[in-house]
């Protein structure tokens, strides 16, 4: 008697561990299958990788470019808004205040023009596997985290030199590279999602990248804009970002907190819409693309 | 056994015809937003278009219906556009169907083409971890395996190689081997082992069959390779035009296929392959085909144990060289009777782009009276299939003088023998 009502216990574990795969017409809203992404952790782990690995491929300087991309634009804008145009810097010296900047800036650009175009790239994968296809945006921006990483170690070198001790404010510097992450995966979904779709998309990112560099506090301080505009000026989210790490460096700055409330809830928004809009869009992109 | 292990119902897949890929431009679509803002507000996907004139639309499948057990190896066969690729992307889960549905328990591993997720890039190795975990493994579990997966693709010293540097063939056996290891309750085999060579098509076959014997799983296997279709699958579905048209036992479904699709043939004239079922790479294509066997009495008939000749115009795009030139005969039940390959002869062709005419005799061809379905296959020197034509045409071997007198036996069987009486005591 007990090994048969064992015998079917076990069976009935086994049925009940079969995943049924339900394939219906595609309507409508779709849930995010959360748990479905959950189990493909270690294809996202594998695609980051990979993109890691491509990315410097056949190039000279390999990861150094992590480190040139912001440095160089530094020296630009050090000479062009530090010298000629003598724009105010919080108290920083210029190079500084621009490089504080340009490290989460230069990670949200790339982060965002690749996952823009993460699936029109991969599409040799969208029409012969099937996978989660967030995965692709995903690894995107998790893959620009290295890079982000690099070029945060240089900001630290570069404090040093100029004498500037770090303060413990830094260690709130995680929480802004999530917020720019955050920042770069929702606008990256939609482009993504309407790349397939219009390749119009890969000329506009482009340009979108280059127009939102001029509404965020980069070159400029965003003291330049009226406190009472501060909250809609937050709704950039890369406003609360730069603003936020420039705020761990700089000694003595306040908080900014309207701006980065306005952030986090922009990006909130744009994220859970962004996620809807990406799932429903998803079921056709093989047949789209 | 018994379990049903894929119910299919009603399934279906419309496409918009007359653009690519029923893609439309922003400029389009904007103003359809214009005119149907309520539409537009909805929201609309590839699926939900506004209403299309009708005669745009197209069933690439149609009301497709069939359920698999576990242990089943269930063959798809059909002519090229007959959905076949449509049904195994929904059942992978590529794309998604426009009616009815599917259920599958259990884990379903494709392999829809050759290099599925290779990235030609990254090496060996990594595109055996990257494919593995896309195909739904973990990564334990691909190191548990990753010896037995390099040992079955054969690819051994290259396994440090980025993939761009492999043949077709190697890429082709390195997915399968990926995919067959996974363990899938469920298999999906598109067209892909036409590219492998003869050896590996048969380990394929054969690792198919472990999987679905031993291991109790479900194998859909879709080729026009009807000799494979005959050894591996116990039922067939036959899809024409998006529709099943038939389903059942194997031999009596490859047989309804072969007769659809064969034309009636006559010897010593060109017959016109340009819309021939066929397969490969198509650098070098076969346009026409003229059969003979320089026999007037016959017709030009080919008869027991005569001569067959077969002449082929071929249109090469790029130059390259043929190593294997093939004529193959089946019954109608599709079992390969007779392959005559050049690839035996070891001589190799080098063919320029243009049109060329390539010829070869058969001196005797052991067939007796009936009618037979002649295929013609054009093969490079390493794997790579230029143009595979299963089913080209009918060929109806005939009856002349015997050597004796006497009649034809009632049943004489497929192929001849050449007999003597040795007297008696």
């Amino acid at each position: 008697m007990k090994p048969a009502g064992g015998y079917s216990i076990e069976m009935s574990q086994r049925d009940a561990a079969v995943p049924v795969v339900r394939i219906r017409p595609a309507k409508g809203w779709m849930p995010l299958n959360l748990r479905e992404l959950a189990a493909a952790h270690e294809l996202l782990y594998f695609l980051v990788v990979r993109s890691l690995k491509l990315r410097y491929k056949q190039t000279v300087l390999g990861g150094a470019w992590a480190v040139l991309q912001p440095l160089l634009t530094m020296a630009v804008f050090s000479v062009v808004f530090g010298r000629l145009a003598r724009l105010d810097s919080d108290g920083l010296p210029y190079p500084v205040f621009a490089f504080v900047a340009l490290v989460p800036w230069t990670y949200f650009a790339n982060a965002l023009t690749q996952a823009g175009n993460s699936l029109v790239e991969q599409q040799q994968l969208l029409t012969k596997v099937y996978f989660p296809r967030l995965l692709l945006p995903l690894a995107a921006v998790i893959a620009g985290l290295v890079d982000l990483a690099i070029a945060f170690v240089m900001l630290l070198l570069l404090l040093a030199w100029y004498g500037i001790a770090p303060s413990p404010r830094l260690l709130a510097a995680p929480a802004f590279v999530l917020l720019a992450a955050a920042s770069a995966l929702a606008p990256g979904l939609w482009l993504a999602a309407l790349n397939v779709r219009y390749r119009d998309v890969r000329h506009v990112i482009p340009f979108l990248v280059q127009i939102w560099l001029f509404v965020t506090p980069v070159a400029y301080s965003s003291k330049l804009v009226p406190e009472r505009w501060r909250p809609l000026y937050g709704l950039n989210p890369m406003a609360g970002v730069v603003d936020g790490f420039r705020w761990a460096v700089a000694p003595g700055a306040t908080a900014p907190l309207p701006t980065l409330g306005a952030s986090v809830v922009a990006v909130a928004v744009l994220l859970a819409v962004g996620l809807y809009f990406f799932r429903r869009m998803e079921r056709s992109f093989a047949d789209v693309i | 056994m018994g379990r049903s292990v894929i119910r299919v119902e009603g399934l279906g897949k419309q496409y918009r015809i007359g653009r690519r890929r029923g893609t439309s431009t922003l400029g389009e679509d904007l103003t359809a937003a214009v005119r149907a803002p309520l539409r537009w507000l909805r929201g609309r996907t590839a699926s939900v278009k506004s209403a299309p004139a009708p005669g745009e639309l197209f069933w690439a499948l149609k009301d497709v219906s069939f359920e698999a057990n576990a242990g089943d190896v269930l063959g798809i066969i059909g002519g090229n556009g007959a959905g076949k690729s449509t049904l195994l992307k929904i059942l992978s889960r590529i794309v998604a169907p426009t009616a009815g549905w599917a259920d599958i328990e259990g884990r379903v591993g494709s392999l829809l083409e050759v290099g599925t997720g290779f990235h030609p890039e990254l090496t060996g190795r990594e595109n055996v971890y990257m494919n593995g975990a896309m195909l739904g493994m973990r990564k334990a579990e691909i190191v548990r395996k990753f010896d037995a997966i390099v040992a079955f693709a054969d690819i051994g010293p290259f396994l440090d190689t980025p993939v761009k540097r492999y043949s077709s063939g190697m890429q082709v056996r390195l997915a399968f081997a990926v995919a067959a290891h996974l363990e899938p309750e469920v298999l999906i085999v598109d067209e892909v082992l036409a590219v492998g060579d003869a050896q590996f098509q048969k380990k394929c076959l054969g690792k198919m069959q472990d999987v679905s014997r031993g291991d109790g799983r479900t194998v859909l296997f879709v080729s026009h390779n009807m000799d494979a279709v005959q050894r591996l699958c116990g039922r067939v579905l036959l899809l024409e035009r998006g529709r099943a048209a038939a389903m059942g036992e194997t031999s009596q479904v490859v047989a309804q296929y072969l007769s659809r699709t064969r034309g009636s043939s006559s010897p010593d004239e060109w017959i016109d392959l340009s819309q021939a079922e066929r397969s490969g790479s198509g650098s070098v294509r076969v346009a026409a085909v003229k059969y003979g066997s320089e026999l007037a009495e016959a017709g030009g008939q080919p008869y027991p144990d005569g001569p067959l000749t077969v002449d082929l115009a071929v249109q090469v795009s790029t130059a390259c060289t043929v190593a294997s030139l093939a004529v193959t005969l089946y019954d109608v039940h599709g079992t390969k009777l007779v392959n005559a390959d050049t690839i035996s002869l070891g001589r190799t062709l080098r063919l320029d782009p243009g049109q060329h005419r390539l010829s070869l005799r058969i001196g005797e061809l052991h067939l007796n009276p009936g009618v037979y379905t002649l295929g013609l296959w054009l093969a490079g020197p390493l794997d790579t299939v230029f143009d595979s034509v299963p089913a080209a045409l009918d060929v109806e071997v005939v009856t002349v003088q015997g050597p004796g007198l006497g009649r034809a036996a009632s049943d004489d069987g497929l192929v001849t023998s050449k007999l003597e009486l040795l007297g008696s005591d």
